[in-house]
């Protein structure tokens, strides 16, 4: 049985309007008007236990919106979603107990208490029994390095120690589900790294299942086999991280070494991306490739040649762009 | 409190405790905070002494509605006794600061009860308060000791605890509905300020509602205000006695349940136009 499964989820907010300067400040004191803002409409998709999944899109695309109804914050609009066997917006304990929300932005530990004493809370919020809460919260400490750091007050930690203090807060209760918006936001490269290493191993060794939004292309071509890609609230890709190029880049790259200098006359068998020297890239259509590739060959002697993928970061930032305008209702 | 579903008791008890203890341990950070607060705290009430012998030397009575001299400086002593069972500073405020700033979402998402969390939270806050105060107050009323013209008997002191038990419970749910206002009105400073403002002249703290020229006196009587400060105070000077206090405090303990279901109410509906507009 999936653990999640969502059916044409949508959430439409109703947005106070207000006109700029003190004279609409006024107005809108005593006549409000709202304006309709199509944050998610019509979201379907299914997750199978111990799948890892990213879900990809820009700022306001309805990722975190998505997030907020599978676990149950806000009810959408319309649409119908079962999260671990549970209507998520009834709000069920069964339910709340088998999940964690861990948003990159929020934090939910106590800002002046050490993290251990907020792990406690945890432990009684959930009704952990203390030896099992002892063997993970050891567990937890050890993999991502922190033994040291629970008995200060969690206003004094880094932000890259927070997230830690943050992820173990969410895991000592064993969840299934593991729902992270945006879990490496902010963080410098060693301890976005690190992060990403342990939800590696923990998924690894726990088999929990986790659906996780990011716009760093690192953190998902990391962690996630599948990627749900979402802009202006529609679903517009479902499936495999190396299908995402395929579906969405119509060229590949060829990587020429010229004996002496690149010749000139490139352009006429593809977009010059890059010449340099002895060195010249060609960006050319998938179809085109292996006539393109004979003909260079035919022609100039070249001393090696390789055919790659654009990179993910610039196909998924290109289908961004191109995508439809935005088509919130007036 | 009713305890949340699917829960036994037993734990649901033992996970409120940690709450209480987490609550307690974050208090005494800031101790300095803490002290300075207490002793600021009794200024005040030497000029209120001051004003009240200038009131009787000027009105040339030697008792004012049913209150001497001696009485009403002892009544205005008892009143902060009240005001510190029943007062909740930044408990309304900071549900609708919880609100606004999303941090609500922890008592959605994870299997915990708001109300239930921060009664915990402001028992352990009262706790400390009352245990740190103890020394200064008890200073005070050794000092003020003349104008207590005799001590509560027995049964009398325990109705008086009693009362402030009900002050307490009145005044933290009243103010917590109030915090609920919060999910509609993201911001309720001014609606506080308003309620507080009114609140310092209708529970008694500023002047016993006996002074009041009737039907303000009786009217005052009837709402659930005077708990909060008049009840406990009148109770202690043995000016409520037999069947009228045994009323007093079940009229009283019938306003904190009133506000109980109230504040749960408000929570309730909150929360569900909370996760169909925001989130």
């Amino acid at each position: 049985m999936p653990i999640i499964e969502a059916q044409g989820l949508a959430k439409t907010y109703r947005v106070a309007q207000k006109k700029a300067g003190l004279a609409g400040a006024f107005k809108s004191l005593f006549r409000r008007e709202y304006r309709e803002v199509k944050a998610v409409s019509g979201v379907s998709f299914t997750i199978e236990p111990g799948e890892m999944v990213a879900f990809l899109g820009p700022n306001g695309a309805g990722k975190t919106t998505t997030l907020k109804m599978l676990s149950g914050l806000i009810h959408p609009t319309s649409g119908q979603a079962r999260v671990l066997d549970h209507v998520p917006w009834n709000r069920d304990d069964a339910f709340r107990r088998q999940f964690s929300l861990v948003m990159g932005q929020k934090n939910q530990l106590w800002w002046d208490l050490p993290a251990g004493d907020s792990f406690q809370l945890h432990r009684e919020i959930y009704s952990i029994a203390p030896a099992e809460f002892q063997a993970t919260l050891g567990e937890l400490t050890e993999l991502l390095g922190v033994e040291h750091l629970t008995k200060q007050a969690v206003r004094e930690l880094s932000l890259g120690e927070r997230m830690k203090m943050e992820l173990i807060a969410a895991l000592l209760h064993r969840p299934r589900l593991l729902l992270l918006d945006e879990p490496t936001i902010g963080l410098d490269v060693v301890a976005q790294a690190k992060i990403l290493e342990f939800l590696r191993d923990y998924h690894a060794r726990r088999g929990v299942t986790v659906l996780l939004t990011s716009h760093y292309m690192r953190d998902v071509e990391a962690l996630c086999d599948r990627v749900l890609v979402i802009n202006h609230g529609r679903l517009i890709y479902d499936g495999p991280l190396a299908g995402v190029i395929e579906r969405f880049s119509e060229s590949k790259l060829v990587k020429l070494r010229f004996e002496t200098h690149a010749p000139e006359e490139l352009s006429e068998f593809g977009d010059v991306a890059r010449k340099d020297g002895p060195l010249a890239e060609l960006k050319v259509s998938r179809s085109r490739v292996a006539a393109v590739l004979a003909a260079v060959l035919e022609r100039y002697v070249v001393v090696d040649v390789s055919v790659e993928e654009p990179p993910l970061e610039d196909v998924i930032s290109r289908v961004f762009q191109e995508a439809e305008p935005a088509h919130d209702a007036a | 409190m009713t305890p949340p579903e699917a829960i036994p008791r037993g734990l649901w008890l033992r996970k409120h405790a940690a709450i209480f203890r987490a609550s307690l341990a974050e208090r005494m950070t800031y101790r300095g905070d803490f002290l300075l607060g207490t002793i600021l705290r009794f200024l005040p009430m030497l000029t209120t002494i001051l004003l009240w012998r200038a009131v009787y030397e000027g009105s040339g009575q030697s008792q004012l509605s049913n209150f001497r001299y001696n009485e009403m400086i002892a009544y205005l002593l008892l009143v902060n006794i009240s005001r510190m069972f029943s007062s909740m500073p930044g408990l309304a405020g900071g549900v609708a600061r919880e609100v606004r700033e999303g941090t609500i979402k922890r008592f959605l998402i994870q299997p915990m009860d708001l109300i239930g969390y921060l009664f915990l939270y402001r028992v352990a806050h009262k706790i400390t308060y009352i245990i740190t105060s103890f020394i200064p107050y008890a200073l005070l009323f050794g000092v003020c000791a003349g104008y207590f013209d005799q001590m509560p008997g027995l049964g009398t002191f325990a109705a008086y605890l009693l009362s402030l038990v009900i002050a307490f419970l009145v005044g933290f749910f009243f103010e917590a509905s109030v915090g609920m206002v919060g999910f509609w009105f993201l911001e309720v400073t001014s609606l506080l300020y308003i309620v507080m403002t009114l609140n310092f002249f209708v529970s008694g703290h500023l002047m016993p509602l006996d002074l009041l020229p009737e039907p303000w006196a009786s009217l005052l009587r009837l709402l659930p205000f005077q708990y909060m400060a008049y009840f406990p105070a009148v109770v202690f000077l043995g000016k409520v006695t037999g069947l009228e206090l045994l009323k007093g405090l079940l009229v009283g303990a019938g306003w904190a349940a009133a506000f109980i279901a109230i504040s749960r109410l408000l929570y309730s509906r909150g929360v569900r136009r909370y996760s169909a507009f925001g989130g």
